[in-house]
């Protein structure tokens, strides 16, 4: 039933350009004026909204075509406005409580925001199971486009490192192997290769289990052979992560990495994991023309 | 290509399983009450599961001690009638869990910050590890033993209608033989309060449709279907009925109001019609969106006057009943519109008197039996201007 590919033609992503700050990376960010241009949407966004928005619209930018299905994910969601408004709760007791942070709590509203930014009345959905976000996602994205049913889809994730998801998160060994870190990464797809393009999207895995360093090879050599694919580059979160750090969907900055960063062209398969969750994403990296 | 539903699961104010819901339909009482799951000076009608935690679990045959977000409990009580009800066992099928909350585990997240606030070295970890929204649907993933394909969606109030229709495409494409889709959420007062601030929330129960109405009431529980590729089905396999269209459309008007013309809604409908092949005229039964509030009752009898025209088919909004179940209600209002094909009913729209006088539509007002319906439009609307509608047919 897969009739149409999948590539990838535009990629955007805010991601931290420094060194990590007492273990914490965060993202440089972007003159948000530039991209939401209306002073008062600004000063309600929080720093998650702001940044995905901006990231969204960046991917979207001088691409000719209006998506046909915007597609979001997050592990955490919108951390700093959920905080605030369980912190008004117990401090106002109840009384008064501005709903700004409460309307922009929720899970969708990056993807509810690029819709209305850009007006778009298309396909709108977000995806919010840990490390399986970003892919799930991307699988919703590529299944669009197999099926026809739309001709170019926005699909990207975002994450917010707050003190206190850094705090708990510490506490619970989560920055072990690679700091802390945060960002948003957006592809737009597409099922026609132009000379814009800059990858095809070969195939998306998730597994989840407490799978052995052997049997994750396996899996990832049989998913490479069930695709046709002898060989590939491989990008791991020890290439990706001492860039963007930790966090849940941070296997799109794995993406956005290889589609930007790696020389020449060829397979490519990216991998992640978070806990039990395992993935990988596998491309065709096409060289400019 | 359609889809095959197997298997319903449910559990809300109105009680646990489909036959209490029926009965509560039946005899028009309602699952609104007063507050008395955690601390509030809200006073306010909610619809709470009659239930605590610890009944739920041992109803589940769950360790008493272990801890569970109450979200995943109502998810595992319903799941876990779904995935029976459908007779699913592990082994011949490729089964997947795609589930759906708006506040997944924020009951203990709000115990965990009160402490938390007063010193970021206290809070019990453990209390907070079940923040994230995949937490529920890895819970009930464990307790069904599935080990396949599980994912989670957030899109406010019509998160389940998403994971229903994510379900049912994943099916088409071949991707699984059966999934078991749907949402939980439990209330907590982060949502009662959230409600609260946007004045939103009536003070007596919500009176959908109705020109004096004034706000929508809260509710909690969860809804699961199970689908099914008419590959898998045995003989002898139960089929109430397949789910043959859905759509999904942004309104791209606010974050959190509908549009004056209900554009999204009506895209919504239009294109589940288009997907299901149907005139508009072949539905016999809206359950509507219906939350009680000004706004979207107005802005979804808009959408339904221009979609429907004068011929409007019969409609009502079982929140009423439920109160707003947020993330679950697009899996309860699923199992609801399966439930009117199966007996073959139309449930009553409570507490409706007067139509809003700009669009004057009225509402199914009383129970009905032995209807003769065949096709069903089940609405879900959320903020965000995410707007799901799914069609069910015999």
């Amino acid at each position: 039933m897969d009739s149409y590919s999948v590539y990838i033609q535009s990629v955007a992503s805010i991601y931290p350009e420094g060194e990590p700050v007492e273990g914490r990376f965060s993202i440089n960010e972007p003159d948000y004026k530039e991209w939401i241009k209306e002073a008062g949407s600004r000063r309600r966004m929080s720093r998650i909204v702001k940044m995905g928005v901006t990231a969204g619209l960046q991917c979207l930018q001088n691409m000719a075509v209006k998506p046909e299905a915007i597609i979001t994910a997050t592990g955490l969601g919108c951390l700093a406005d959920t905080e605030k408004f369980l912190q008004s709760i117990g401090s106002l007791n109840e009384e008064l409580l501005s709903p700004t942070p409460f309307i922009q709590s929720t899970f969708n509203t990056i993807g509810a925001q690029i819709a209305l930014l850009s007006d778009n009345k298309a396909y709108n959905s977000t995806y919010v199971h840990r490390a399986f976000s970003f892919e799930s996602a991307l699988l919703d994205g590529m299944m669009q486009l197999q099926t026809g049913n739309a001709d170019s889809v926005l699909v990207g994730a975002v994450e917010e490192l707050t003190p206190t998801v850094f705090y708990i998160l510490e506490r619970m060994g989560a920055w072990r192997k690679f700091p802390a870190g945060e960002g948003t990464s957006f592809f737009l797809l597409g099922n026609e290769k132009t000379h814009q393009t800059v990858a095809r999207i070969v195939a998306v895995d998730m597994q989840r289990g407490n799978f052995s360093k052997d049997q994750l090879t396996q899996k990832r050599s049989d998913l490479l052979r069930r695709n046709g694919v002898s060989d590939a580059r491989i990008v791991s979160e020890e290439m990706f992560k001492p860039i963007c750090g930790e966090y849940q969907t941070a296997s799109s900055f794995g993406l956005w990495y290889a589609c930007t960063q790696l020389n020449g062209n060829g397979f490519v398969l990216i991998t992640n994991s978070w806990l039990n969750n395992y993935t990988a994403v596998v491309i065709e990296k096409f060289t400019k023309e | 290509m359609s889809v095959a539903i197997t298997g319903i699961g449910c559990v809300s104010g109105l009680g646990c399983g489909a036959d209490e819901h029926l009965q509560a339909f039946r005899s028009g009482r309602s699952g609104l009450g007063k507050v008395t799951l955690f601390q509030t000076k809200l006073q306010v009608p909610v619809a709470e599961v009659k239930m605590s935690n610890e009944q739920l679990k041992d109803q589940l045959g769950l360790d008493p001690d272990r801890l569970f977000s109450r979200t995943a409990l109502l998810g595992m009580t319903a799941g876990k009638q779904a995935f029976q009800d459908a007779g699913l066992s592990k082994g011949r099928l490729r089964i997947g869990l795609i589930s759906s909350s708006s506040v997944g585990g924020m009951d203990l997240s709000e115990q965990f910050f009160t402490e938390y606030s007063v010193n970021p070295g206290k809070g019990r970890l453990r209390m907070v590890a079940h923040h994230d929204i995949g937490d529920h649907t890895e819970c009930i993933a464990d307790y069904l033993q599935l080990d396949g394909f599980r994912t989670s969606i957030s899109t406010a109030c019509s998160s389940s209608a998403n994971a229903i229709m994510f379900g049912a495409r994943m099916i088409e494409q071949g991707l699984l033989d059966a999934v078991i889709a749907g949402g939980a959420d439990a209330l907590c007062r982060f949502t009662l309060n959230g409600f609260n601030s946007l004045m939103i929330l009536d003070k007596a129960p919500c009176r959908p449709f109705d020109e004096s109405r004034t706000g929508l009431n809260l509710g909690e529980g969860a809804g699961y279907l199970v689908l099914q590729s008419e590959k898998s089905l045995t003989p002898g396999t139960k089929v109430y009925c397949r789910l043959t269209g859905y759509a999904n459309a942004n309104d791209a008007y606010h974050q959190t109001a509908s549009s004056p013309e209900g554009e999204g809604a009506f895209l919504a409908m239009l294109h589940a019609l288009g997907k299901a092949g149907i005139e508009s005229a072949t539905v016999d039964y809206i359950n509507v969106h219906g939350t009680g509030t000004n706004n979207n009752d107005l802005s979804e009898s808009t959408a339904i006057k221009r979609l429907f025209g004068e011929y409007v088919p019969p409609f009502s909004s079982t929140k009423p009943f439920t109160g707003h179940t947020l993330g679950a209600a697009g899996g309860l209002e699923a199992v609801f519109s399966v439930l009117a094909l199966h007996e073959r009913v139309i449930f009553p729209n409570l507490n409706f008197k007067t139509p809003i006088m700009q669009t004057g539509l009225s509402p199914v007002t009383r129970m009905r039996e032995d209807q003769d319906i065949t096709t069903v439009l089940s609405n879900s609307f959320g903020f965000g201007g995410n707007n799901a509608s799914l069609i069910f047919q015999k």
